[in-house]
C-alpha cells in the first residue's frame, strides 16, 4: 500500500503542470475550510460609509456597493463553489455508478432502457439541462447541486457501463460467479474496484465543469441566492456599477478562472497517471 | 454499410431521440410544484372556475394522454400561448431563433478560424516561446467562462476606450456591418472557450500525427514542409478536432443562453430565461425543445461529416 502511494507521489513530481494544479487545488480546499480564519470580515457585513472603495490595506480586493469586503466574499465564495462542485459531482458519480453497473452487468432490456434515457439526457447542452431542472425545482443551493448532479449523470453512466462491459468477461469475474457469489457482492467486491480509475479521472475533470455551471447559474440569478456569496452572482451584480468599481468584476472572474484552471490541470495530471491510455 | 445507408439510418435515429426529448421536457414541466391553473387565476379565482379551466385545458386527463395530445398539437406547429405576452409560442420562437443561430454561427467561425492556425503553429513550433504563449492563451480560454469574458470585455472597452457595445439587433443579411458591430463582442465572449479547447486538441492531434511513419516517409521523399503539414498531417489530425468541434457546438448553444443575457440580444436564450423567471412554462418548453433538437441535429450532421473527412471509418 505504502509503495503504491510512494509511486503515485513520484509520478506527480514528474508531472509538473499537474502538480501545480494539485497544489492550487489543495490551497483552495484550505481556503474554503479555513474561510472564517482567513476572511478579515463577515461576507455579509455591510458598511455603507465605505461603499465601492478600491483595493487597499483594509480591503485587499476593495468593497462592493453595500460596502461589503470583496476579499472576504471571494474567500467564502470558494467554500460555496467547492461545496457545490463536490456534492454535484458526487451525485453524478453515485447515480452513474448505480445505473452504469446495472446497465453493464445485467445488459439486455435494462441496459437499453437506461442507456436510451441517458442518450436523451445527453441530447441537452448541460447548462440547458441544468436550467430545466432549476425551472422545475426553483432556484436554491440544494437544487443547484441536484441540477448539476443530473447533468453529470449521463457521462458517468456511460463510462461505468463501458468499463463493466470490458471487465464482465474477465476470468476472475467468471471464477467469482462460479464460486456462487451473489450479484451485489460480485459487483461491489470484484467489478467496482476494477472500474474506478476512469471514474476518478472523470470526476476530477467534472469538478471544474460543475464549478463553472454553478457560477453560470448564479450569474443568471438561478443558482445560489443572495446574500450568500457566490462568484457567479458577485460578477453578475458587478455589471451594474463596474465602470465605477471595476475590481468587483475583475476579482470574481479571476477566482473562477484560477479555480477552473487548477482543477483542469489537476484532472489532466490525474488522468496521465491513472489512465495513460486516454492522454489528450 | 454504404455511406448513404448510414446517413439515412443516422437521420432516422433522430426520430426516437426527438420523441424522447419531447417526453422528458413535457414530464419535467408537469412536475413543477404548484397548480398552474391556481397560479394563473391568482387568489381571486374560485375552485369551480379552476375546475372548469382544468377541464377545458385537459389538465384533468392522465399524463400520457395529455402528452400525446400535446405532441399532436406540436407536430402541427402549435406550441400554445405565452402566459406573459399571450402571443403564440411558435411566433415568439420564430422571431428569436435566427438571432441565436447567427450568434452561434459566428461563434463557430470565430473560434475555429482562430483555433486551427494557432493549434497547428503551436504543434510545429513545439517547446518554443510561441508554443508556450499559445498554450497559456488556450488554457486561459478554456478556464474563463463566457460570461466572465463578456463582462471583462465590456469593462475593458468602456473604461479604456469609452466604447459601449451598440444595443439592439440587426440581421446579418439586412445590414452586415451594423450586425457585426453588435455581435462582435458576444461572438468573442462565446467563442473564446471553444477556441481554447479546439486549439489544444489541434495541437495534440497534430503532434500525434507528426510522429507517424508516413510523415517521416513524406519528409524523406523531399516533399515541401507546407504540403506535409496541410495535406498529410492536418487532414489526419482533423478527426479528433472535428469530434471536439461537434461536442462544443452544444456548449456553444448553451453558452448563447448566457451571452444573450449579458449583451441584451433578443435570442432564444433570453426568451428562455425570461420564461423561467416568470414561470412562463409554454415558452420554457418551446425554447428547450428547439435548442435540444437543434443540438441533436448538429450532432447528427457532425457524425455524417466524418464520412467525408475520413473514408476509412466503417459504420455500423
Amino acid at each position: 500500500m505504502w509503495k503504491h502511494i510512494k509511486d503515485f507521489l513520484k509520478q506527480w513530481r514528474k508531472n509538473k503542470i499537474g502538480a501545480i494544479g494539485a497544489v492550487v487545488v489543495i490551497l483552495l480546499i484550505f481556503v474554503a475550510i479555513a474561510a472564517p480564519l482567513i476572511a478579515p470580515y463577515s461576507p455579509r457585513e455591510m458598511n455603507t460609509i465605505r461603499r465601492m472603495e478600491g483595493p487597499s490595506a483594509d480591503h485587499f480586493f476593495g468593497t462592493d456597493r453595500f460596502g461589503r469586503d470583496e476579499f472576504s466574499r471571494i474567500v467564502y465564495g470558494a467554500r460555496v463553489s467547492l461545496q457545490v462542485g463536490v456534492i454535484a459531482v458526487s451525485i453524478g458519480v453515485l447515480s452513474g455508478l448505480v445505473l452504469g453497473l446495472m446497465a453493464g452487468y445485467y445488459g439486455k432490456f435494462l441496459d437499453s432502457i437506461i442507456m436510451r434515457f441517458m442518450d436523451i439526457l445527453f441530447a441537452f447542452p448541460s447548462i440547458l439541462l441544468a436550467l430545466v431542472v432549476i425551472a422545475v425545482l426553483g432556484p436554491s443551493l440544494t437544487n443547484t447541486m441536484i441540477a448539476i448532479g443530473i447533468t453529470n449523470m449521463p457521462v458517468f453512466t456511460r463510462i461505468v457501463r463501458a468499463s463493466v462491459l470490458s471487465v464482465r468477461e474477465e476470468e476472475y469475474v467468471t471464477a467469482a460467479r462460479a464460486l456462487g457469489l451473489k450479484d451485489v457482492r460480485l459487483l461491489a467486491r470484484h467489478i467496482l474496484p476494477n472500474i474506478l480509475a476512469p471514474v476518478i479521472v472523470q470526476a476530477s475533470l467534472a469538478l471544474s465543469g460543475a464549478i463553472l455551471t454553478e457560477a453560470a447559474l448564479s450569474f443568471l440569478g438561478l443558482g445560489i441566492q443572495p446574500p450568500t456569496p457566490s462568484w457567479g452572482s458577485m460578477l453578475s451584480e458587478s455589471r451594474r456599477y463596474m465602470e465605477l468599481a471595476p475590481w468587483t468584476a475583475i476579482f470574481p472572474s479571476l477566482a473562477i478562472m484560477v479555480t477552473v484552471m487548477s482543477f483542469n490541470l489537476f484532472g489532466d495530471g490525474l488522468r496521465d497517471i491513472l489512465d495513460p491510455k486516454i492522454k489528450v | 454499410m454504404e455511406i448513404r445507408e448510414y446517413i439515412i439510418k443516422r437521420i432516422l435515429a433522430l426520430i426516437p431521440l426527438a420523441l424522447g426529448i419531447t417526453f422528458l421536457v413535457f414530464v419535467a414541466i408537469n412536475f413543477v410544484p404548484g397548480d398552474p391553473v391556481r397560479i394563473f387565476l391568482g387568489i381571486e379565482g374560485t375552485e369551480e372556475l379552476a375546475d372548469q379551466i382544468r377541464q377545458q385545458l385537459g389538465l384533468d386527463q392522465p399524463l400520457l394522454f395529455r402528452y400525446f395530445s400535446w405532441l399532436g398539437q406540436l407536430l402541427q406547429g402549435d406550441m400554445g400561448f405565452s402566459l406573459l405576452t399571450r402571443l403564440p409560442v411558435s411566433y415568439e420562437l420564430a422571431t428569436r431563433f435566427m438571432v441565436t443561430m447567427q450568434l452561434a454561427f459566428l461563434g463557430i467561425i470565430f473560434s475555429v478560424s482562430l483555433a486551427l492556425p494557432i493549434g497547428i503553429a503551436s504543434a510545429i513550433r513545439q517547446n518554443t516561446v510561441s508554443d508556450f504563449f499559445i498554450r497559456i492563451f488556450a488554457l486561459i480560454g478554456v478556464s474563463m467562462p463566457n460570461f466572465a469574458v463578456g463582462v471583462l470585455l465590456i469593462l475593458f472597452l468602456s473604461n479604456v476606450f469609452n466604447w459601449h457595445p451598440p444595443i439592439g439587433f440587426v440581421n446579418l443579411w439586412d445590414n452586415p456591418i451594423m450586425a457585426l458591430q453588435i455581435l462582435i463582442l458576444p461572438v468573442i465572449a462565446l467563442g473564446t472557450s471553444m477556441a481554447g479547447s479546439v486549439s489544444r486538441m489541434t495541437r495534440s492531434a497534430m503532434l500525434e500525427v507528426l510522429r507517424q511513419d508516413y510523415i517521416r516517409t513524406a519528409r524523406s521523399k523531399g516533399l515541401p514542409e507546407r504540403l506535409i503539414i496541410y495535406r498529410h498531417a492536418f487532414r489526419n489530425a482533423l478527426i479528433p478536432v472535428l469530434t471536439l468541434v461537434g461536442l462544443q457546438l452544444g456548449y456553444l448553444l448553451g453558452g448563447a443562453v448566457i451571452v444573450e443575457q449579458i449583451f441584451s440580444l433578443p435570442g432564444l436564450g433570453r426568451l428562455l430565461l425570461t420564461g423561467i423567471h416568470n414561470r412562463d412554462y409554454p415558452v420554457v418548453m418551446g425554447c428547450v425543445l428547439v435548442i435540444a433538437i437543434v443540438f441533436a441535429l448538429v450532432n447528427a450532421v457532425v457524425d455524417i461529416l466524418y464520412t467525408f473527412v475520413d473514408p476509412r471509418i466503417k459504420y455500423q
